[in-house]
């Protein structure tokens, strides 16, 4: 039985020549995965970046699917989503799975942005790296806001209104611009019409070049790690950084056992939470848009409730738009507002850890306030917390400047 | 050697000046005519001629409403309130002048003919296009004199659920809320005594 296994394998070699003369697939296999080196001390916080891929992966079959039964005509489209959870087979599951996975979107690239920020992965050589991130981010967001409102409920309605209206803030162009964006005088049927469009073709695409260019990047310069010495600077005689590792099959295996308890969690949140206790779908969802009344509680979903406070606590439209907007792209500025030595939080002084500890409560802290009522004592809160969110990126480079680091070890540690 | 003696005698037939006027050329023509093409793709987003054609005058009997009753209907696709308003909310309305941004009116959000101390036609009936002026919503009435979690002295009004704007019974806008303009006053007129034809001014064509 030996022998047919052989040649069969043989075939299989020829074939793969084959192919590798017109088309360079082992050497990308081998380029960016077996013998991609990756540093070897990775920790948990380096999960979290094959999981928004694995989301992503997610939220594109399952969207996939649920486009087949969606109708996006404002006269359809509520009626059309729960014609999807009661009437097609295995409809809610996949429904859920969109919805329940856009949240996950959102915990894992959080984490993996912060991730980014306690070790210093924006530093140079990797600016080009962040700044693609932030990109994804700025179009991740995008896309979540026009997903939540093909449901066409009093949220996503009201969502709606409030996110279009913000352009409105905009001084000279922006009542036009608002104009634009609707394709109507009210949100309308045509705004509906345009966000299925962006959703489910337009950003998508954008988001999947911006994930190539990203990982492109990332592999050009290769990884950070937990300690931010660059494993480049130390290399055997083969070239191969001494403290690398192949991503296949190490991180590979990795990897898996991470998107094994990643699934185990959003199976759970999946089968006996799907709308997150209220937080990932909101109640006032369940009930058709009615352009005559706004919600009486309304608030947007969990993962821009940070931002949404910061411009609930700006008693200026223009200004509290202009902060808002300020907060996210404020973050493109990271690798040159970092004036440290020395990569990783392990290494950095005090004061960067005082201030990302501090950013990290209020960003958190910023995110309860924008659900909350909006009671006085919680506006002036939502301030205090606003001034800490732009004071960690004012003082970085004076305390990144000043401070004493640690030495930073020749080799990684563990 | 015999390869760079071609590069280098390709090199010196090469006509720079005729090489760039050429390219800047196809540069400005090609984006000219990128820019046109983008031109019915950007336009394509317009309100469309039918959304245009939606806009007729609406009219409400106010035959029904209570003292202290608020109607809501559909005129343009936004929301107007018609608002029945009592003895009480008519003279509340000057105790609250000096906690508003703009207590006379002064912005052009309402028609000359509501431009007065109660911002309507006729003290009793307000008309009002009831999405907040920060950005968009329908402010809540909370009419009843009574303390708020974000007012003491409420002398009933509108509040928005979205980011907390306040206005008065007159809708005009408390200072130092999001919203820093008073709710507009669309055109209307009374047809007769029980009917308010919103879309069109006293003694005038639609506006």
């Amino acid at each position: 039985m030996a022998k047919p296994a052989s040649t069969l394998s043989k075939n299989a070699d020829a074939l793969g020549q084959w192919v590798d003369k017109r088309l360079p697939v082992s050497e990308f296999w081998k380029a960016h995965i077996s013998e991609y080196y990756a540093p070897k001390n990775f920790n948990i916080m380096y999960f979290f970046g094959s999981l928004a891929l694995l989301v992503l992966v997610n939220q594109i079959v399952t969207g996939i699917f649920l486009t087949m039964h969606y109708k996006p005509d404002a006269a359809l489209a509520f009626g059309s989503v729960e014609y999807i959870m009661r009437d097609v087979d295995w409809g809610w599951l996949i429904r859920y799975m969109h919805s329940t996975g856009a949240s996950a979107f959102f915990i894992v690239v959080y984490l993996h942005m912060f991730r980014a920020l306690m070790y210093g992965s924006y530093q140079k050589p990797r600016e080009l790296v962040w700044i693609l991130g932030v990109l994804i981010y700025l179009v991740l967001m995008a896309e979540a806001f026009m997903g939540y409102v093909l449901p066409w409920g009093q949220m996503s309605y009201w969502g709606a209104q409030v996110i279009v209206s913000l352009f409105g803030a905009i001084p000279y162009v922006g009542d036009a611009l608002v104009e634009w964006i609707r394709g109507d005088y009210y949100i309308a049927d045509a705004t509906l019409n345009r966000f299925f469009a962006l959703h489910v073709i337009a950003l998508p695409l954008a988001l999947l070049a911006l994930v190539v260019l990203h990982l492109a990047a990332l592999h050009e310069v290769g990884s950070n790690n937990p300690d931010g010495v660059d494993i480049k600077q130390n290399k055997d005689e083969n070239g191969i950084p001494r403290d690398g590792i192949p991503f296949h099959p190490y991180y590979t295996v990795k990897d898996i056992f991470g998107v094994g308890v990643f699934l185990l969690l959003f199976a759970f949140v999946l089968f006996y939470a799907p709308d997150g206790g209220g937080y990932f779908l909101e109640k006032d969802n369940f009930a058709p848009s009615d352009p005559l009344v706004t919600p009486n509680h309304i608030v947007p979903v969990w993962y821009f409730t940070p931002f949404y406070a910061i411009l609930r606590a700006v008693p200026d439209k223009l200004m509290g738009v202009v902060l808002m907007g300020a907060a996210i792209f404020v973050l493109f500025l990271m690798p040159w507002l970092d004036r440290s030595k020395v990569r990783s939080i392990r290494y950095k002084g005090l004061g960067s850890k005082i201030l990302l500890t501090v950013f990290a409560i209020g960003f958190v802290r910023l995110g309860m306030l924008g659900m909350a009522e909006g009671t006085p004592a919680e506006t002036i809160e939502s301030r205090v917390w606003t001034v800490i969110y732009f004071a960690f990126f004012a003082l970085m480079p004076v305390v990144t400047s000043m401070e004493n680091t640690k030495p930073v070890p020749e080799r990684v540690t563990t | 050697m015999s390869k760079s003696e071609t590069s280098e005698s390709i090199q010196t037939q090469t006509d720079q000046g005729r090489r760039n006027l050429l390219l800047g050329v196809t540069g400005v023509v090609g984006a000219a005519g990128a820019g046109l093409v983008a031109w019915p793709f950007v336009a394509s987003w317009q309100p469309s001629a039918k959304a245009k054609t939606v806009g007729a005058p609406v009219e409400v009997s106010i035959a029904d409403l209570q003292p202290g009753q608020m109607a809501r209907v559909s005129w343009r696709g936004q929301a107007i309130g018609i608002l029945h308003r009592t003895e009480r909310m008519i003279d509340d309305l000057d105790r609250v002048s000096d906690r508003l941004a703009d207590p006379e009116s002064d912005q052009g959000q309402q028609p000359e003919y509501a431009k007065n101390s109660h911002r309507s036609i006729n003290p009793e009936y307000l008309v009002l296009n009831i999405h907040c002026t920060h950005l968009g919503c329908i402010p809540e009435l909370r009419p009843e004199v009574e303390p708020q979690v974000f007012d003491d002295d409420w002398r009933g009004g509108f509040y928005c659920p979205c980011h907390k704007s306040a206005f008065d019974l007159a809708g005009r806008v408390y200072s130092g809320k999001p919203a820093a303009l008073n709710l507009v006053v669309p055109p209307y007129s009374f047809t007769d005594e029980n009917h308010i034809l919103i879309g069109v001014d006293p003694e005038q064509g639609a506006a």
